[in-house]
């Protein structure tokens, strides 16, 4: 390491030592802020595992004619997957099993298995199940192709267009929530970025003196510079320790509550197994606002 | 060493600090600057640490056009000059003996160099027992005292004293006098900027006489006449 590199750490750890009260100040806005960031994140997780919930139970359903040969729904289904391959699941459901499936659902209404006896054969028609990804525009495309393809004879009918609404309206609330977290999210990114700047600036303004000074007696930018950068490095480094360790201690004492609210969510999972991305967030956040808020600011006492 | 020529400074269009002002300070030379507050004193300094920029005509130091050199070659010039401010300028937040390291540490010194010479300029000054106070723990004579350490560790070739008497009493403005002629007498460059008659005239030394702005006289063996 450099003597100057070796001076300037040996000044920055003098400088925030000597300056308990503007360091404890300076690194207390930082975690507040990288908690802010933080918290964003666990609402982006929660809001993704909720819209991605509410997507994964809206499905399209062909029902196909009576006397249709399995062999030919299943050409249907290989059609479908070849030409809109970003679906999630695609299901053929025969007759027999439709049946099955009622009967295991209504085994204790006397009523519906009663009238289906009546009936006397088997008035389920096969049919694909077919869950997309959430988007709107995919329903609608695989719609295209179950009702003009050559496969359309022997289609009785897609459910498609009485969930259309349904679904557009569940594609839109998921995205308005994602674009308010999007925008939520910018602007409190902004306004922490702008109070983290304040705090720091205040804190250099203390010795914008002693920076004239160190201009007058021939010291260059970078070794004037230096030790309010590595400061700014130390205030993020331990407002991230500081924030890792509270949303660690959050995530797993706020996780049963959030279940209920969200059931199968568990926070403190999302935080075991996101760990990295909060670290990069927190670390990235807390050094970066505080590195380019310390080096911008003596950039301007530097040029006055 | 030092020449000025035909420099003019205006901040403002109504303030002209300084106007057509051209003189040489030669090596070895002990020159006093005087005038009332505010006729320009300060920035004919700042001009020369390369603080401020003339608004026209030019400030040569050995030869270099000051205007004309980049941040890195001003650095370089004001490491050559050791400077007392009538403010003492020192770092409030570092103790007596970081402030005067800091001078050598600016330059990429060694470190059992900068401890060596450091503690015998602290001694010469009569600091040697305050390493460890912090500037606000010292006097007003202590503080001007730490300035001039601080201004003499690193040997510079010139020394510019602005108003370095401004805050002291009479017993301290004698030593910080007799330490800048005793500098003198060992070769190096004295500029001293005052508005102090009796030392001016005790002196007898070159001296420049500013009045708005201009320079009135330029006397060897001058004496105060405003």
């Amino acid at each position: 390491m450099s003597t100057n590199l070796k001076r300037i750490i040996a000044f920055a750890i003098n400088d925030f030592s000597r300056n308990k009260g503007i360091s404890i100040a300076a690194i207390f806005v930082l975690t507040i802020t990288i908690m802010l960031v933080t918290g964003l994140f666990f609402f982006q997780g929660m809001a993704g595992y909720l819209t991605t919930q509410i997507q994964n139970k809206i499905d399209i359903t062909a029902y196909f004619n009576e006397g249709a040969k399995e062999q030919d729904i299943l050409d249907v289904k290989d059609e479908i997957v070849k030409m809109s391959p970003n679906i999630k699941n695609i299901e053929y459901v025969s007759k027999d099993q439709a049946l099955e499936s009622f009967n295991e659902k209504h085994k204790d209404n006397p009523v519906l298995a009663q009238a289906l006896e009546e009936v006397g054969n088997n008035p389920f028609l096969p049919s694909l199940n077919i869950t997309t990804n959430g988007d709107p525009s995919q329903y609608a495309q695989i719609a295209n192709i179950l009702q003009t393809s050559d496969f359309s004879k022997l289609i009785n009918k897609v459910d498609f267009s009485q969930k259309k609404n349904t679904i557009e309206q569940v594609y839109a609330i998921t995205s308005n929530i994602n674009i308010f977290g999007i925008i939520l999210g910018i602007l409190l990114i902004i306004v922490a970025i702008l109070v983290v700047f304040n705090t720091i600036k205040l804190a250099i303004d203390n010795s914008r003196e002693e920076i004239n000074t160190m201009k007058v007696v021939g010291a260059s930018n970078g070794f004037i510079r230096g030790p309010f950068v590595i400061q700014g490095i130390i205030y993020g480094f331990i407002a991230f320790l500081i924030c890792f360790v509270i949303s660690g201690i959050f995530a797993f004492l706020l996780s049963s509550k959030v279940g209920v609210i969200l059931p199968g969510f568990s926070m403190f999972g999302y935080f075991l197994t996101n760990w990295w991305i909060f670290v990069l967030i927190q670390l990235g956040f807390g050094i970066g606002v505080g590195t380019i808020s310390a080096f911008l600011v003596v950039k301007r006492y530097l040029e006055v | 060493m030092i020449k000025f020529n035909n420099v003019t400074k205006i901040y403002s269009p109504e303030t002209t600090v300084l106007h057509d002002v051209s003189f040489e300070i030669k090596e070895g030379e002990f020159v006093s600057v005087v005038g009332k507050s505010g006729v320009g004193k300060t920035t004919l300094v700042r001009l020369i640490l390369g603080l401020e920029a003339p608004t026209s005509g030019e400030v040569y130091f050995r030869g270099l056009n000051l205007n004309a050199l980049d941040n890195i070659g001003i650095q370089e010039i004001r490491r050559k000059i050791g400077c007392i401010h009538q403010d003492y300028k020192l770092l409030s937040k570092k103790t007596v003996y970081e402030n005067v390291a800091y001078i050598m540490q600016v330059e990429g010194k060694e470190n059992a160099e900068i401890e060596s010479e450091v503690h015998k300029v602290l001694e010469v000054i009569g600091l040697k027992d305050k390493v460890n106070n912090f500037p606000d723990q010292l006097s007003g004579g202590e503080q001007q005292r730490l300035a001039i350490a601080r201004a003499l560790v690193n040997q510079p070739d010139i020394i510019i004293a602005d108003e370095p008497t401004g805050n002291l009493d009479p017993y301290n403005t004698y030593e910080v006098i007799s330490l800048l002629q005793k500098i003198n007498k060992t070769g190096k460059t004295v500029i001293l900027s005052t508005h102090d008659r009796e030392i001016i005239n005790k002196l007898g030394k070159r001296v420049i006489t500013l009045e708005a702005g201009k320079i009135v006289r330029d006397e060897e063996a001058g004496k105060f006449i405003i």
